[in-house]
C-alpha cells in the first residue's frame, strides 16, 4: 500500500484504485481515520464514515466485477453542509435546519454517488453560505490548518475564509480528496485562497442548483474544490449537467474539462484588468499578480491590459441583489413545514420568534437589507437600480472577452486572518469579496489557483474569469498557472 | 438618508423577524451603514440600460408538462415540526 493514501491527488488516485496498488475500502479508511484526527480543524458538522464504508465496499465490488463507473469511482470526498443528502442531516449552517433530515437528494451530490465518490461527511459553513471566514456558522468556527510564521497573527488560528470554509479547511488538512462548495459571492475562491487550494466556480447553469438551500438564486452556483487544477476537472465533470428540476441549468453536453490540460497558453491573450486594486491592498499581492502575468507571458501567452470600468460598483451591487434574493428564499423558513419552530401568541408572533431564534445576526441582517430593498416605494431605486448596473458590469465582461481569452486577477485582497480579528462594520467584511463578486454577478467561470505566500508564510491565490461556458480555456490556463507557480501544499499536523 | 427605529421596526415586521427593542439602535445602525454604503451606485448612468434579469443567455427549456411526481405526503411531512394526521399545524388563526 502506497504510503499515505491521504496525500494522493484524485487523478493519483485515479490510477492506483484503476492499477489495482490499493482498494477504495483502504483509500476511505485513511479518510475516515484522518477525518477523526483533525476534529480540532471543526471541519466538519456531521461525519459519515459508515455511509462512506459501505460505498466504498460497493465500489470495490463494481471494480473487481469490471464495472467501475469512472474517474471519481471510489474517491473520497467532502460534501458542504448547503447540499440536501438523502437521510444525513442537513442545516446550511443554521440553527434553524438543526436536525432537518432530506428526504432528497441534490442533483449534484447525486450525480457524485452515481459516478462512485463516497461522502466522509458534511462540512461546516457560514450560516445559509452569508459570510468570508466561517464564522457566522450555528455550529462553531473553522479553523485554518495554516499558521502564519511571522507578524500580528503569528501562531494564532486563522479563519479558512468561507462560506465553504469547511470545504477548504477539510481539502488543505487532507480530510479528503475533493469537496463540493457552493460560491454566490465567491465563497469558493476566496477559501480556496485562504487554504492553499484549488476553487473553481463553473458558469451560472453549468451545475443545477436543485437540492442546494438557496441563497440567492440568479447567483449561487456549486463547484469543486481540490488540490490541483486537474482534480477540479476531473470532479466538475461528475458534477456538471442539465437537470430538468432547474430550469437555470442549461441544457448543453457537458465537455471532458481535462482536454484542455497541458496544451500551454502559446497564443492566448490574458487581460490584466485596471481596475482590480483595493484600498489597502498589501503590496505582496501586487506583487504576486504581476509575477502571474510575467508566468502567462514566459508560456507564450500575450498580456493584454483591460477596463472593467464599472468594477468598483459589484460590492455594492451584490449586497443589493444578494440579500433582496435572499430575503424571498428564506421566507420559507416558517416554523411550519420543516425547520425550527418557537411558539407564540398568534400565527405571527409564532414566526417572529422563530425566525429571531432560527437565524444568526448577519442573516438577519441580510433578510432586513433584502426586505427594505424590495419594499414598496425603494424596489426601483435599490432593486432595479442595481439589477441596471449589474448589466453595466456583465457588459464590461463581455467587452473585454472580445479581446481577450482570459482574465488574470488576484482572488482576495489579504491572506487569511485570524480569527479574533474584529471588523468595524460588516460592510468592512464584505471586502473580502470584491475580486470574485464581479464574476459572479456576470455568471462566469472563474478558478482560484494557489500561487504564492504572503510574507508570513500564508498561502494566496490568483484568480481566472473565462468566457462563458468556456471552461476548457479556463481549466488550460489555470494548470499553466499551476506548472508555473509550482506552489506545494504542506504536510499539515506531523503525520505521514 | 438615515433609518430610524420605526423603519427598523416596519422592515422587521414586514420579514416576520422580531428585533427586541434594545437591538432596534444596532441593527439601525449597521443597516444604514450599509444602505450608505450602496448608495454610490446613484453615480452610474444606466439611462437606457435593461435590468439584468437572466444571467446566462441561454433560453430556458420547455418540457412536457406531465404529472411526475406526488403521492409522498408522509415525505412532505417528515420534517414537519408538529404534524396531525397528515396535516401540517399552526396557531389557532381563527377565533
Amino acid at each position: 500500500m502506497t504510503s499515505n493514501l491521504t496525500h494522493l491527488t484524485i487523478a493519483e488516485a485515479r490510477d492506483g484504485l484503476t492499477a489495482g496498488d490499493f482498494s477504495a475500502v483502504e483509500l476511505t479508511t485513511a479518510h475516515n481515520t484522518a477525518v477523526e484526527q483533525a476534529r480540532d480543524l471543526n471541519a466538519f458538522i456531521v461525519e459519515t464514515p459508515e455511509l462512506a464504508l459501505d460505498g466504498a465496499k460497493a465500489s470495490d465490488t463494481r471494480r473487481a466485477a469490471g464495472d467501475a463507473r469512472g474517474a471519481m469511482d471510489g474517491i473520497p470526498i467532502a460534501m458542504k453542509d448547503l447540499f440536501c443528502t438523502e437521510g444525513v442531516q442537513t442545516t446550511a449552517g443554521s440553527h434553524m435546519l438543526e436536525g432537518f433530515v432530506p428526504e432528497y437528494e441534490s442533483f449534484v451530490s447525486r450525480k457524485l454517488k452515481e459516478a462512485g465518490a463516497v461522502t466522509v461527511g458534511k462540512t461546516n459553513m457560514d450560516e445559509y453560505a452569508m459570510g468570508s471566514a466561517t464564522l457566522s456558522s450555528y455550529y462553531g468556527n473553522t479553523i485554518n490548518p495554516w499558521k502564519a510564521t511571522s507578524g500580528d497573527n503569528a501562531g494564532k488560528d486563522l479563519v479558512p475564509g468561507g462560506s465553504s470554509g469547511g470545504s477548504s479547511s477539510a481539502i488543505a488538512a487532507r480530510l479528503a480528496l475533493g469537496a463540493t462548495g457552493t460560491d454566490t459571492g465567491g465563497s469558493i475562491r476566496q477559501p480556496a485562497s485562504f487554504t492553499g487550494i484549488v476553487g473553481m466556480k463553473p458558469t451560472y447553469g453549468r451545475c443545477s442548483r436543485w437540492g442546494i438551500v438557496a441563497f440567492a438564486s440568479s447567483l449561487d452556483q456549486a463547484g469543486p474544490m481540490t488540490r490541483t487544477v486537474r482534480d477540479g476537472a476531473i470532479m466538475l465533470g461528475s458534477m456538471a449537467g442539465h437537470d430538468p428540476m432547474d430550469s437555470t441549468s442549461t441544457p448543453m453536453d457537458v465537455p471532458d474539462f481535462e482536454s484542455g490540460l497541458g496544451k500551454g497558453v502559446k497564443g492566448l491573450r490574458v487581460g490584466i484588468p485596471k481596475e482590480y486594486t483595493a484600498d489597502g491592498m498589501p503590496e505582496e499581492i501586487t506583487t504576486l499578480w504581476q509575477q502571474g502575468a510575467d508566468w502567462l507571458k514566459d508560456a507564450g501567452a500575450e498580456i493584454v491590459e483591460v477596463s472593467l470600468p464599472h468594477s468598483k460598483y459589484a460590492l455594492p451591487t451584490y449586497y443589493i441583489v444578494a440579500p433582496a434574493e435572499a430575503s424571498s428564499n428564506l421566507a420559507r423558513y416558517d416554523g411550519v413545514r420543516y425547520g425550527l419552530r418557537v411558539e407564540g401568541d398568534s400565527l405571527d408572533d409564532m414566526y417572529m420568534n422563530t425566525r429571531a431564534e432560527g437565524f444568526g445576526e448577519e442573516v438577519q441582517r441580510r433578510v432586513l437589507i433584502g426586505t427594505y430593498v424590495l419594499s414598496a416605494g425603494y424596489y426601483d431605486a435599490y432593486y432595479v437600480k442595481a439589477q441596471k448596473v449589474r448589466s453595466r458590469i456583465a457588459g464590461d465582461f463581455t467587452a473585454a472577452f472580445e479581446d481577450v481569452d482570459v482574465l488574470l486577477a488576484p482572488t482576495a485582497p489579504s491572506p487569511a486572518f485570524a480569527i479574533g480579528q474584529t471588523f468595524d462594520d460588516p460592510v468592512a467584511m464584505y471586502l473580502n469579496d470584491v475580486f470574485t463578486v464581479p464574476a459572479s454577478l456576470a455568471g462566469l467561470p472563474a478558478i482560484s489557483v494557489p500561487a504564492g505566500m504572503s510574507n508570513d508564510g500564508l498561502p494566496l491565490g490568483l484568480q481566472l474569469i473565462s468566457r462563458a461556458f468556456d471552461e476548457v480555456t479556463l481549466f488550460q490556463v489555470a494548470d499553466a498557472l499551476e506548472q508555473a507557480a509550482g506552489f506545494e501544499l504542506p504536510i499539515f499536523g506531523g503525520e505521514g | 438618508m438615515a433609518l430610524d427605529r420605526e423603519t427598523v421596526q416596519r422592515i422587521a415586521y414586514l420579514a416576520r423577524i422580531r428585533v427586541s427593542d434594545d437591538r432596534l439602535d444596532q441593527m439601525a445602525g449597521d443597516l444604514d451603514g450599509i444602505l450608505d454604503w450602496v448608495e454610490q451606485l446613484s453615480e452610474v448612468d444606466t439611462d437606457g440600460v435593461e435590468p439584468m434579469t437572466s444571467v446566462a443567455d441561454v433560453l430556458a427549456p420547455m418540457r412536457a408538462d406531465n404529472i411526475t411526481d406526488g403521492g409522498c405526503r408522509d415525505k412532505v411531512l417528515a420534517n414537519a415540526t408538529e404534524p396531525v394526521e397528515g396535516f401540517f399545524t399552526v396557531p389557532k388563526v381563527v377565533e
